[in-house]
């Protein structure tokens, strides 16, 4: 279909390709998404630009959500001053180096306005002076080969001017832009979401059928629920909430009234059935009836209400059976394909990829490499699991993204802390309960701890894409030889679902024995002894975020999703860490380290990290007394004349 | 007088400790008698008590709020002190209706205020209250605009002013700015109101938040001027408060001939950006002009330096007239070229953003508690250091819970924790690696008051040094003082001991020398150049070592190593240094001091070069109890002390004992030695050679989900689930049928695995842990 105009504009334009200068990264698109990246690029100073079709960032809200109100949750109190944590709950912000650049400084709104989102953008953009191009339709995306080039190839980009760009890495964050259309027998009879009025008045006394069942559907239910004489709301399977699939991006509370006067029988209605059985007839009234696809192909061509025949003849208590003064299309929406040549082989035809395009866990593009696809458009991933789809999802993964993109082309390893395996309990602790991209990207980032030889030390790698795990070493840089750890949060296996009942009496696990069966969010964290393999990971057992283990610990899950009870949360973690790298990992005092160091031949590694090179925890006198009074010490000077026997042999005694 | 306490504010040297940590310990309120109180009350000190009938309940929010004021009014040098009115004591403070008990603030025994407690309303409201009452002259309260116009005359000239306005008094706000009044009142003419006409009456628009300018009345010498009013656009927190009076009390401008990437002010420190004002000779006034307006206006948001290019050896590319240095440390500098004051100031503008900065007030402990048992323990050895340096040092000691302020942490590149870091004016933050404990902590401490190596300037003051005159009040710090000596030409050598001094700062005292006339000194030590001369104090001696090609590095290492003792006594303190030699420990464990004939055979031993090969140390019990844990473990009973042992920790972990019939002198030790090192003695023990293996297992969650995937497929599914409303016998019948659909017997067995014995479990597991 494109193939051959790109082709004609690539040959014809051929000899000012070896004039253009490469750029080292285009960045298509200024939404959330791009500028994210731009962000990420500039901060590493990189050769970037970043070509956006608007005269401004974040066009897509000027006109999206139609009806303003974001349902993305601008929570500006949390009482904690640690500002990675408050990220687990600002699904607005994107991620920066200034604090002046969080959305809370934008709305005071708890679901704020769409207006509000593109402002901030706009500040987003200009006070962080990243190098946006506006006013740049790129119309035409093509490859041209090169062995010389980062990736074999260049991308090519032709813009509304006929200008081109030659980019060695294209990140395309354009969204999805095309209103998803259903094909049926009078579908030309239905306004989109896209266009229709938003005006209430516009539907005072009306019969509305709402086609989708998605937040926009509802959205646009919710703004005439009022003035209709009733509203139904057709869609192919029943209507997923999020607060029983944890997944953001089905139905929220805040648009679910229609669910209210459905149930409790105020006209308002849901109805399942497949869209593509369906048709729709105009009467001479200019009303539409609803009926089968079937009854219309047997009428041929004549299709006037009158002549096809309506479902209710046959079975006159159908569902739909009154006349309706207006159908709503509110079908979602598709990545538009239309600019990309073939050859860029994003889409492969199947259902699910005329959506999305197809990428992989890494986010590259699976018919090019070098090409990413950021932000909603690469929801894909992990479409109605995570929140790649959304600014509080994908801020992450395009942060992984460019992580990626600087070790491969600049040989900067992915970013790791070292630190001696004493500091390991704490380490995972501290990420386990400030953390955000971890949080909002559950089940799709974690921590990854690779331990060093003899497990002395280890290195801390944040929000890794866990299906990439197989090839870690090669996309990070650096050696997983030593075994390594996972951390990640999940939600309890058989927990989430549409028709999943999320208030069932029990549905908590207060017990640690019990952790494994939380359902709520919390921190799991999986020991490899070796590294899983590609095959490992793309074949692991059914329901398995990760392939099978070497070991696993839940970190039992909490009310207040704070882990740091003593031994509800961190001795039980502490057991699995010490088991899994067989050593002891407690902390010790100066003075019981001292006594070992006389006592026995060997040290724990507290005593060997810390009191042998002469940074031993000191006790205090009043710590001291402390612990003899609580019997968790000896009292050595007491102890005087009242040495007894040495009894069990020195191995087996308790440290004291 | 009590602001000296607290005078630390101003100083160029701050401690931090970064760490992770419980809620502080609360301290504690002391209950008295009315006669115990007034006998507790010292002249010119400042006290508040509450006065309550015994038999009053012993808890309720004012009480509450009380316990939290504690600590902080303590820091002020206020103490605080419940009073328990009883019938045997009368006092006029003891009312008679229960419920009409007031607090009392008295300075000496003279009554300054009376509080009824329901203005006392919490914490905040109690400082606010008590500072607000002892701050009378340094703190005006106006409530009308003539007020702050009569304020401000009266002042043109001679004070600066920091006027305030908050919403009402005792709340957070006002406490802030009396805290801030204490630093600063001595210095700054304080003025506060309630008034928010007063407030709209300078023109501030936004009237629901606290607000606080600083008014520059100092340099206004004409009294038709308007002093010039800054206004604070952080909230009101201390912290906040003394940064920006900090900046504005800075000189507006300053003239440096430096490369402005070294350049730094106090501006700089408190996180704003410089801004330079490249000038010439010839422009020299003109560009002053411009840079003291700029000045003014950027004040508080930037530092304004002129940076005289004539005198600058640094490259600075023709064009640039302006200098911008971010306030973000290791930016490179931007030099720009900008044609107006309006586009400096805009430029500054843009590209600042304002850190919030954090509290380092000690109660607001909160947030996750990442169970760091360690920082915790730290922490009580941290305060005590703070205690004990209290009204003496310079420094100011502050924490950091690093679970709340992550990004502040690693910025500072913390990532273990605890840390305490040094942050000293003009100086690299320095990490502190010694033990964690107050007497080595407060040792760094002290230290660190100079900076090393002392550059010493003659031979005389060499001298001085050697003999421990210089320093005296360090002395007892350093068991060594270290003298670098050089020829004038040596430079590569010199440095290399620098670099050595700077390594060992806050451990070792090190100066360097190098004059022309510096022979003098290698002839009296006899020792070639480059030499290090080490002055042993407590022995009196002096030592020298010569030198050679000697890498920094290594410098640090041969002062470490000259810095041991030769028949030491061991501790907890000191065992790692001693262990690094690798060699048998030759122990003499003793009940009390040693007995100096057992010190004189050892000693006399190590200079006839016989105990090259050990180790010789020794362990007084009295110091150091947990030696009879080590005793314990050696022998069966506890033998007769003094008692001379020789482990063998690096190889095979050997005991011996010197036999105990045998006098500890010379003689016999040196036979005894003979023996052990022909194999002919038996060890005592042989130290257990095992690793430190996990002390308890671990849950196998794996295996219990294994089991309830292979018994059943699906497991604990919420739609078969207890209904807590199916009436009692339906229940019965519906759940022994369902109970085995639902679970696997195995899977309740693994749920119900030892939930009976949970907290024994809980419990013994503590034990184990018993350390921390």
């Amino acid at each position: 279909m494109w193939g051959s105009p790109g082709l004609l504009l690539t040959l014809a334009l051929h000899p000012a390709l070896a004039v253009a200068p490469a750029r080292d990264y285009c960045v298509l698109g200024a939404g959330p998404a791009g500028l994210q990246m731009a962000y990420f690029l500039q901060r590493a100073g990189r050769d970037y630009t970043v070509l956006e079709r608007a005269p401004g960032p974040g066009s897509f809200f000027a006109r999206y959500p139609r009806h303003r109100k974001l349902i993305s949750i601008n929570k500006r109190y949390t009482g904690r001053s640690n500002a990675e944590f408050n990220l687990r709950h600002d699904w607005n912000s994107l991620l920066s180096h200034d604090p002046r650049l969080l959305f809370k400084h934008y709305s005071a709104a708890y679901f704020p306005d769409a207006g509000d989102m593109q402002r901030y953008l706009g500040d987003f953009a200009g006070r962080l002076g990243l190098r946006v191009q506006y006013n740049t339709t790129v119309l035409h995306v093509a490859l041209d080969k090169d062995r010389r080039a980062w990736n074999g190839h260049y991308f090519v980009l032709t813009d509304h001017k006929g200008r081109v760009y030659r980019c060695r890495v294209l990140l395309v964050a354009t969204g999805l832009s095309v209103p998803n259309r259903v094909d049926f027998p009078g579908s030309e009879h239905l306004e989109g979401y896209e266009s229709v009025s938003v005006d209430p008045e516009d539907f005072v006394g009306q019969n509305v059928l709402i086609l989708g069942r998605g937040n926009a559907a509802f959205e646009t239910a919710e703004n005439i629920l009022g003035v209709t004489n009733f509203i139904h709301m057709l869609s192919r399977s029943r209507v997923r909430l999020s607060w029983a699939t944890h997944y953001v991006g089905d139905l929220r509370a805040i648009n679910n009234g229609l669910l209210d006067t459905y149930q409790l029988k105020s006209l308002d209605g849901l109805l399942e059935s497949d869209l593509t059985d369906l048709a729709i007839l105009k009467d001479r009234e200019g009303k539409f009836h609803v009926t089968l696809k079937f009854f219309v192909e047997e009428a041929g061509t004549n299709q006037s209400a009158d002549a096809v025949t309506l479902p209710q003849d046959d079975s006159d208590n159908f569902a739909m059976r009154v006349a309706y003064d207006r159908v709503i299309r509110c079908l979602g929406w598709n990545f538009d394909f239309s600019i990309f040549n073939e050859s860029l082989r994003l889409s492969s035809g199947s259902e699910f990829s005329r959506k999305y395009p197809l990428i992989r866990a890494s986010y590259e593009a699976k018919g090019s490499r070098g090409l990413f696809v950021l932000g909603t458009a690469s929801h894909s991933v992990d479409y109605r699991k995570s929140a790649g789809g959304f600014i509080h999802g994908f801020r992450y993964t395009v942060r992984a993204v460019h992580r990626l993109l600087e070790q491969r082309h600049h040989g900067v390893a992915w970013p790791a802390t070292q630190h001696p395996i004493t500091q390991l309990t704490s380490s995972v602790l501290r990420r386990v309960n400030e953390a955000s991209g971890l949080y909002q990207m559950f089940g799709v980032l974690a921590d990854v701890i690779l331990v060093q030889e003899n497990a002395t030390a280890f290195e801390y790698l944040e929000e890794f894409p866990t299906q990439m795990l197989a090839q870690l070493e090669s996309l990070t840089g650096r050696r997983a030889r030593h075994g390594l750890f996972v951390v990640h949060m999940e939600y309890g296996r058989n927990f989430s679902g549409p028709e999943k009942d999320v208030f069932f009496y029990d549905r908590s696990v207060g017990h640690t024995e019990d952790a494994w069966q939380s359902n709520f969010l919390h921190p799991v964290i999986y020991y490899y002894r070796h590294l899983p393999t590609e095959q490992e990971v793309r074949f692991r057992p059914a329901q398995w975020p990760l392939p099978r283990p070497t070991a696993i610990h839940h970190i039992v899950e909490d009310f207040l999703t704070d882990w740091t009870a003593p031994v509800g949360h961190v001795l039980p973690l502490r057991r699995f860490l010490e088991n899994c790298l067989g050593t002891d990992l407690r902390s010790f005092y100066a003075e019981s380290c001292f006594l070992f160091a006389l006592t026995r031949q060997k040290l724990p590694p507290f005593c060997r990290q810390g009191y042998l090179r002469k940074q031993g925890l000191a006790s205090t006198e009043s710590l001291r007394r402390h612990g003899v009074e609580s019997g968790l010490m000896q009292d050595h000077a007491a102890a005087g004349q009242h040495l007894r026997d040495r009894g069990q042999q020195p191995g087996d005694r308790r440290p004291v | 007088m009590m602001c000296s306490s607290f005078r630390v504010f101003r100083v160029g040297i701050s401690f931090v400790t970064m760490c992770i940590f419980y809620k502080s310990a609360a301290n504690s309120l002391p209950e008295l008698s009315p006669h115990e109180y007034f006998s507790t009350l010292q002249p010119g000190k400042a006290s508040l008590a509450y006065f309550c009938q015994a038999d009053s309940p012993s808890t309720s929010v004012f009480l509450e709020g009380l316990h939290e004021a504690v600590r902080p009014l303590q820091d002020y040098g206020i103490s605080v002190a419940k009073v328990n009115c009883i019938k045997e004591e009368t006092s006029r403070y003891c009312g008679k209706d229960k419920d009409l008990m007031k607090a009392y603030l008295f300075r000496g025994n003279i009554l300054l205020r009376e509080f009824p407690t329901d203005t006392l309303f919490d914490e905040n409201a109690i400082v606010a209250h008590v500072l607000f009452a002892l701050l009378f002259n340094e703190v005006k309260y106006i409530t009308t605009p003539e007020d702050l116009q009569s304020a401000e005359n009266a002042l043109k000239g001679k004070a600066n002013i920091v006027f305030s306005y908050v919403r009402a008094i005792g709340t957070p706000e006002h406490r802030a700015v009396m805290e801030a009044a204490f630093v600063y009142g001595t210095t700054c003419q304080f003025v506060l109101t309630t008034e928010i006409a007063l407030l709209e009456s300078i023109g501030s628009e936004e009237i629901e938040y606290a607000h606080l300018y600083f008014f520059h009345c100092k340099p206004v010498l004409d009294l038709t001027q308007e002093c010039r009013r800054i206004l604070m656009e952080q909230p009101l927190t201390t912290l906040n408060i003394d940064l920006f009076i900090k900046t504005m009390n800075a000189p507006l401008l300053t003239e440096v001939a430096e490369d402005p990437q070294h350049v730094s002010t106090v501006h700089f420190q408190l996180g704003l950006p410089l801004v330079f004002i490249v000038s010439q000779q010839a422009t020299y006034e003109a560009d002053k002009r411009t840079a003291e307006w700029v000045a003014w206006r950027l004040l508080g948001k930037a530092g304004v330096l002129l940076l005289l290019r004539d005198s600058l050896e640094a490259n600075i590319p023709q064009h640039a007239n302006v200098v911008f240095k971010r306030a973000e440390k290791g930016v490179p500098v931007e030099f720009l070229v900008l044609h107006d004051v309006d586009s400096i100031i805009s430029h500054v503008e843009n590209n600042v953003h304002i850190e919030e900065k954090q509290e380092d007030g000690e109660d607001d402990v909160e947030g996750p508690d990442i169970g760091q048992a360690v920082s915790m323990a730290f922490l009580q050895s941290y305060i005590d250091v703070a205690a004990k340096l209290k009204g003496t040092s310079t420094m100011l000691l502050t924490r950091i819970n690093c679970a709340d302020w992550t990004d502040v942490c690693t910025k500072q590149n913390v990532t273990e924790f605890p840390v305490v870091k040094m942050y000293k004016e003009g100086e690299n933050p320095v990490s502190y690696a010694g033990m964690l404990g107050t007497e080595d902590l407060l040792k760094f401490i002290q230290l660190n008051r100079i900076s090393y190596p002392v550059n010493i300037t003659s031979i005389q003051e060499a001298e001085q040094y050697l003999h421990g005159e210089l320093y005296k009040d360090l002395l007892s710090y350093s068991s060594v003082s270290v003298l670098g000596l050089f020829s004038p030409t040596m430079i590569t050598a010199k440095e290399d001991f620098i670099e050595a001094g700077r390594a060992l700062k806050g451990y070792v005292i090190t100066g360097v020398y190098s004059g022309e006339d510096v022979l003098i000194l290698s002839n009296k030590y006899a020792v070639t150049l480059p030499a290090l001369l080490l002055a042993r104090h407590k022995e009196g001696r002096i030592e020298s070592i010569p030198l050679a090609n000697t890498h920094a590095h290594d410098i640090v290492q041969l002062i470490t190593d000259a810095s041991l003792e030769t028949f030491p006594e061991i501790t907890v303190e000191n065992l790692p240094s001693y262990l690094r030699l690798q060699k048998p420990l030759l122990m003499l464990f003793s009940d009390g001091s040693i007995n100096p004939q057992h010190e004189k055979a050892v000693l006399t031993m190590v200079e006839q070069k016989h105990l090259d090969s050990l180790t010789p140390c020794w362990l007084n019990l009295k110091n150091t109890p947990v030696g009879r844990g080590i005793l314990k473990a050696y022998f069966d009973t506890l033998p007769p002390l003094p008692l001379l042992v020789v482990v063998n920790l690096h190889s095979g972990g050997r005991v011996f004992a010197f036999p105990s019939d045998q006098a500890i002198t010379e003689q016999n030790l040196l036979s005894w030695l003979k023996k052990l090192e022909a194999g002919l003695e038996n060890p005592i023990t042989v130290l257990p050679a095992q690793d430190w293996k996990p002390p308890l297992p671990a849950y196998d969650f794996l295996s219990m989900m294994d089991a309830a995937t292979l018994q059943h497929p699906t497991r604990k599914a919420p739609e078969c689930l207890k209904d807590p409303d199916v009436p009692e016998s339906v229940k019965e019948h519906h759940e022994d049928k369902s109970a085995v659909e639902r679970e696997p017997t195995e899977t309740l067995r693994i749920k119900r695995w030892n939930r009976s014995s949970w907290f024994k479990y809980a419990e013994e597991s503590l034990r184990r842990d018993k350390e921390l």
